[in-house]
């Protein structure tokens, strides 16, 4: 494993865990990473529990889901072990998430700068005025070129992409340390795609934060993050150096990227992957 | 253009509103899928690439232009035998099967509306056909995986025999595993059945598997056409092209910068 020097986050045997009328079902198996100021890539398909390790480091796993863990650890407190009322001071302003469609995330009947403002008065205390600049300069840092404009703005006028940097730009204004996103490009086209994602490693680059980037696009994390955690039922199959991906060991992996056609090398048929039952052991 | 057109377009156009609302979805696209050929149609959301499956396969009504398909001039309504001759898959597996309806249900429909008999063993035939026991047939969608609800999709357009297949982003909603194995699954059919298509999708690579030319469409008009071993060679010309090219390679700050980010 290659660990940071400095973690910001620690994970140590997370469990999650619902019970259903169908039986108990094990989202995440005991699962342990620890993370410093970089981007962690969480890949996996879905089921594999890539999701609720994220909701789980932020306790946001809902009900019947049980959380269990030896460690987590965050800036050196124990996230088990806080009151609801202390998560709720960690939870926008120190550790936020960003969602995979926008659509459903902001608020349809505020305007864009009163859903900035009000989350950034109420994690900072700012004064209106203060908080008004402030979500002025956080739609300029996402590259919105009339914030003025998106400011008045309710959500339905905006497009997917631009909606995804209202939503950076708000959980990105009380400088959080680590920001957890979860699919955050994947309801935009990818052209699109490409520019949200600039503006994410700027910000992520420049103040020196930590960022959990989930996604089931093995190209686009192998390409963007620094490390990659790979995810199948539940567990951890692999951990590798983002740009070493494509020399990935675990036959999921492997099986997973081959399956992917490629522009710049045709095939017949494309590998299936075979899954072993031992992966999930 | 090596054999003749099964299906051409002239100057389709599509629009929706009217007056200051006035989207003018699709705009005098031209193009033509020789039998047997299969066609790409890229772009991203909004561009009209589904509007113009729409239209095609008749589910929209308010088009202009000409459309002529197996030699035959279709207006707006379509008859019983355009819809044996043209079927339609669409993105996705959760929403286009019937919740209520059983996969006996889904494949018998089609039978019936075209008068075919011998149902019960066209429906197993079916099944098995797209890689599905013949135990299916009593279960309900929610009972199937994403994978297994395309495959149902798959075999109730086919059932009908058509000769054309009109793909609506396949396998977008399906992990990349499932992805390839319904991508395969449409190669072989396309063997076997000497099937035409169009494709719809946004994923290059997927295009290029899957398709021997391509139109890449943008704000409802077609950019530039090609064929998949020039889109393979990164000659595409028109710089949309290239910049759908360019993003579909993953994340490259120095790439991105190059080509500019104001969409």
């Amino acid at each position: 494993m290659i660990e940071p020097a400095a973690a910001m986050l620690e994970v140590e045997d997370l469990r999650v865990r619902f019970h259903t009328r169908q039986g108990v079902i094990d989202a995440v198996r005991g699962i342990g990473f620890a993370l410093g100021r970089e981007k962690l890539g969480i890949v996996g398909e879905s089921g594999s529990g890539k999701s609720m390790t994220g909701r789980a480091i932020l306790r946001l796993v809902p009900p019947p889901g049980e959380v269990a863990a030896a460690t987590l650890r965050f800036d050196g407190r124990d996230l088990m072990t806080l009151s609801e009322r202390e998560m709720r001071r960690i939870r926008g302003k120190r550790i936020s998430m960003v969602l995979q469609d926008p659509k459903f995330s902001l608020n349809p009947v505020m305007t864009i700068g009163d859903q900035i403002v009000e989350a950034y008065r109420l994690h900072t205390g700012a004064g209106k005025g203060a908080a008004r600049r402030r979500a002025l300069e956080m739609l300029e840092a996402v590259r919105i070129h009339d914030p003025e404009r998106v400011y008045a703005a309710y959500p339905h006028q905006l497009s997917g992409g631009m909606g995804q940097r209202a939503m950076i730009a708000m959980m990105l204004a009380p400088e959080p340390d680590l920001l957890i996103a979860d699919e955050p490009t994947s309801a935009l086209d990818v052209t699109i795609q490409m520019q949200v994602l600039a503006i994410i490693d700027e910000l992520v680059t420049s103040r020196g934060m930590g960022l959990i980037f989930i996604s089931h696009d093995l190209n686009l994390v192998a390409s963007f993050c620094d490390r990659v955690l790979i995810m199948y039922a539940g567990r951890i199959v692999e951990t590798c150096r983002a740009a070493e991906l494509h020399q990935a060991r675990h036959p999921y992996t492997r099986g997973l990227l081959a399956s992917l056609p490629r522009i710049d090398r045709p095939v017949a048929e494309l590998p299936v992957l075979k899954r072993d039952p031992a992966w999930a052991v | 253009m090596p054999s003749p057109a099964i299906l051409s377009l002239r100057e389709l156009s599509v629009s929706f509103g009217r007056g200051a609302d006035l989207v003018e979805a699709v705009r005098r696209l031209t193009f033509d899928v020789a039998e047997g050929e299969w066609y790409g149609l890229v772009g991203e959301s909004g561009s009209g690439k589904s509007t113009v499956l729409r239209a095609i396969s008749g589910l929209l009504l308010h088009w202009s232009g000409g459309m002529v398909v197996a030699g035959e001039p279709q207006r707006p309504r379509r008859t019983r035998r355009f819809h044996k001759l043209l079927q339609m898959v669409f993105q996705d597996p959760y929403g286009s099967l019937h919740p209520r309806h059983t996969v006996d249900r889904a494949l018998s429909e089609p039978l019936a509306i075209h008068r075919i008999g011998d149902a019960d063993r066209r429906i197993d035939r079916a099944l098995v056909d797209v890689g599905l026991d013949p135990s299916f047939r009593y279960r309900f969608p929610h009972q199937l995986s994403g994978g297994q609800r395309q495959r149902v999709a798959i075999a109730r357009a086919l059932i009908v025999e058509p000769r054309i297949l009109l793909l609506d982003e396949p396998t977008s909603a399906l992990d990349v595993s499932v992805q390839a194995e319904i991508l395969n699954l449409l190669r072989r059919l396309r063997g076997e059945h000497g099937l035409t298509a169009i494709l719809v999708s946004h994923n290059l690579a997927v295009v290029a598997h899957m398709c021997e030319r391509l139109g890449v469409m943008q704000n409802g008009e077609m950019v530039e056409e090609m064929s998949v071993g020039q889109l393979r060679a990164a000659a595409p010309q028109h710089p949309y092209t290239r910049k759908l090219l360019t993003a579909s390679g993953g994340y490259d700050r120095q790439v991105l910068a190059a080509v500019g980010e104001t969409a």
